[in-house]
């Protein structure tokens, strides 16, 4: 036995490396690793089809049910019918379910970052951001199959698309963007309580007001004046505004402007603090 | 892959691939850490011994990054886990007692993550898996998600994620708690092979008998401190090595049996205590010799035995002799006293 080991010197540290770049992830390794991270999160889907129910009915029972519930009230005071409802109504599902899909990423995430893999992901020469941005790239594309299979939908419903293509896919691509950033308020979420029914009760709680109180399901011109001053600040007004544009026509600019300010914004804000917070967790 | 490890040691020999100093970690008031020193030479295992919530899960996850500690300082491979961790992480490799594998994903998914994760070529990170599956027995089950694997499989694939990047330092947190004695035995047959291949090893048990067979030298943890560190032989030489249980056939003879031997003085024996409830004389001993001499003596004064056997000592029988040593020298507040 040695006895250095058994008499160790506390003043004598093993010399430490220097080389101050040497554990840094450039750009190419950082995308294969949320590469590598978005299969593994793909593998789980296609392992567990039952976790794109959500995806696939979502579009159909909310379009059902609401051209039918209120379409014909709503669409008649609109100076239309049924059909008049059925355009306004698909621009606003479409910037609804990117939260609700934004929602279930901190509940999934609370799931899955208690288990042990994730003591493995953090003790591997990844950027941690990766793991939390390989999240979010297969959620967005599950928001995109939801929103193909909503405009699938309201197509066969008989909605005209006012504007163009081109426009159409601004709007998707605008309310992926804004998505993407009310992901990282979720994540964060996510991370900071203890329990996912925790995560899944306080985004309800905060979506349901965000949701209504906004220009996505009707026209707030007939709301009391205190709530539509909520509905002009609340960004999902705008955002449902921008894609509502984009698709039907009239004014997009300001609204469009607004949304992507409010995703830089939260973006900027709820990423870092995300990642900071994954780091952090023990 | 051996030549990937080569590379990352320290060329030079006889350094300690880690190197812990003070180390202290609180939760609250509870002192998980409370100032820990210990030293893993470069190619060799330390076992870390101690009860739940000694605190050497949380010794894991400070010198795996996962912790930043409240004080004190380790360097592992040369790279001081709190400053440089992210180069520190490319030469660790972790198994935890929980199974740090995606569940819903094969045993050879998670292995191809995993080296894409370390940036291994495709083809590279394909024919890693394929090998290490292969050589941890788990081809046949390469295909099935980890949930399906029974607790020695599983814990074969944490080790072979830990392998792929063919780490300088492993940790191993209690590697074989929970798995029956085959099972265990596959592991320790594993870890003895990463050994051999130049790999240096902390390993965490509750074991003795773990301690004892992978451990070239051995720390007790107890309260976030280190109460006793030397080498396995030491350390049993200061438990009484082994102890021998001897069941008189007449329960009755158990004190005077115990008397008969203190009184005999019989060189190197501590003490033999009487444990009249399991109708049993517990005798801590040394060597073969020892335990002849013993016998001989009990027969020579007539005592009729019904049962006679060997066990190492468990843990609580480590810390007993350790903490009672302790109380009869209160100035040995030096862990390392024990090896003297």
């Amino acid at each position: 036995m040695s006895t250095a080991t058994l008499t160790p010197t506390p003043t004598g540290p093993v010399p430490v490396r220097t080389h101050s770049d040497e554990g840094r992830i450039g750009l190419r390794a950082n995308l294969r690793h949320i590469g590598a991270l978005a299969r593994r999160n793909l593998l789980q889907i296609k392992k567990d089809p039952e976790s794109m129910f959500d995806v696939l009915l979502m579009p159909i029972v909310f379009t059902l049910l609401f051209v039918y519930v209120f379409g014909g009230s709503v669409g008649g005071s609109m100076g239309g019918g049924r059909q008049e409802y059925l355009n306004y109504l698909v621009p606003g599902l479409m910037a609804m379910m990117g939260m609700n899909i934004a929602s279930a990423v901190g509940t999934g995430v609370n799931d899955d970052f208690r288990k042990g893999v994730m003591d493995r992901f953090r003790t591997m020469p990844i950027a941690r951001s990766s793991v939390l941005i390989a999240k979010i790239v297969v959620e967005l594309g599950r928001m995109m199959i939801a929103t193909l299979i909503l405009l699938g939908m309201g197509f066969a419903l008989g909605m005209e698309l006012g504007t163009s293509v081109a426009g159409l896919l601004a709007a998707v691509a605008l309310s992926a963007v804004f998505a993407a950033a009310i992901m990282w308020i979720f994540i964060l979420l996510g991370l900071a309580m203890k329990t996912a029914q925790a995560v899944q009760g306080v985004g309800f709680l905060v979506l349901m007001p965000l949701q209504f109180g906004s220009s996505i399901f009707a026209p707030t011109q007939t709301m009391p004046g205190w709530l539509q001053t909520f509905t002009d600040v609340n960004p999902l007004s705008n955002l449902a505004d921008a894609v509502r544009g984009l698709m039907m026509g009239g004014p997009v600019a300001h609204s469009v402007w607004v949304t992507l300010a409010w995703a830089v914004g939260i973006t900027l804000v709820a990423g870092p603090l995300a990642v900071s917070r994954f780091r952090k967790r023990t | 892959m051996g030549d990937m490890t080569r590379n990352d040691r320290n060329p030079r020999s006889g350094t300690n691939a880690v190197e812990v100093r003070g180390l202290v970690k609180h939760y609250g008031s509870t002192k998980a850490l409370d100032g820990v020193d210990l030293d893993v030479r470069e190619g060799t295992v330390l076992g870390v011994l101690g009860p739940n919530g000694a605190g050497k899960t949380t010794l894991v996850r400070c010198l795996s990054t996962l912790v930043v500690p409240d004080a004190g300082h380790a360097v592992v491979a040369g790279y001081d886990v709190v400053k440089q961790p992210r180069q520190l992480r490319r030469t660790i490799g972790l198994t935890g007692q929980y199974a740090s594998v995606d569940e819903k994903l094969s045993g050879w998914e998670n292995l191809y993550m995993i080296g894409r994760l370390l940036d291994l070529p495709r083809k590279t990170a394909r024919s890693r898996a394929d090998e290490l599956l292969e050589r941890f027995s788990l081809t046949e089950a390469a295909k099935r998600p980890a949930m399906d694997y029974s607790g020695g499989m599983r814990r074969r694939l944490d080790l072979a994620a830990s392998m792929i990047g063919s780490p300088s330092v492993l940790y191993l947190d209690e590697p074989t708690t929970g798995l029956d004695p085959r099972t265990r035995n596959e592991v320790w047959d594993e870890v003895q092979r990463m050994v051999a291949e130049g790999a240096t090893v902390l390993l965490t048990t509750q074991y003795m008998e773990e301690a004892e067979q992978l451990a070239n030298e051995l720390t007790v943890i107890d309260q976030g401190r280190i109460i006793a560190s030397g080498g396995v032989d030491e350390l049993k030489a200061k438990v009484g090595g082994r102890t021998l249980q001897i069941r008189p056939s007449d329960p009755a003879q158990l004190a005077a049996m115990a008397q008969a031997l203190r009184e005999a003085g019989l060189d190197g024996i501590a003490g033999a205590q009487a444990v009249p409830d399991e109708g049993l004389l517990y005798v801590p001993i040394l060597s073969d010799e020892q335990l002849t001499a013993v016998i001989g003596l009990l027969g020579n004064r007539g005592f009729s035995l019904a049962h006679v056997a060997t066990a190492l000592p468990s843990l609580d029988e480590v810390f007993l002799a350790i903490t009672g040593e302790k109380s009869t020298h209160p100035t040995d507040t030096i862990p390392q006293e024990v090896a003297a």
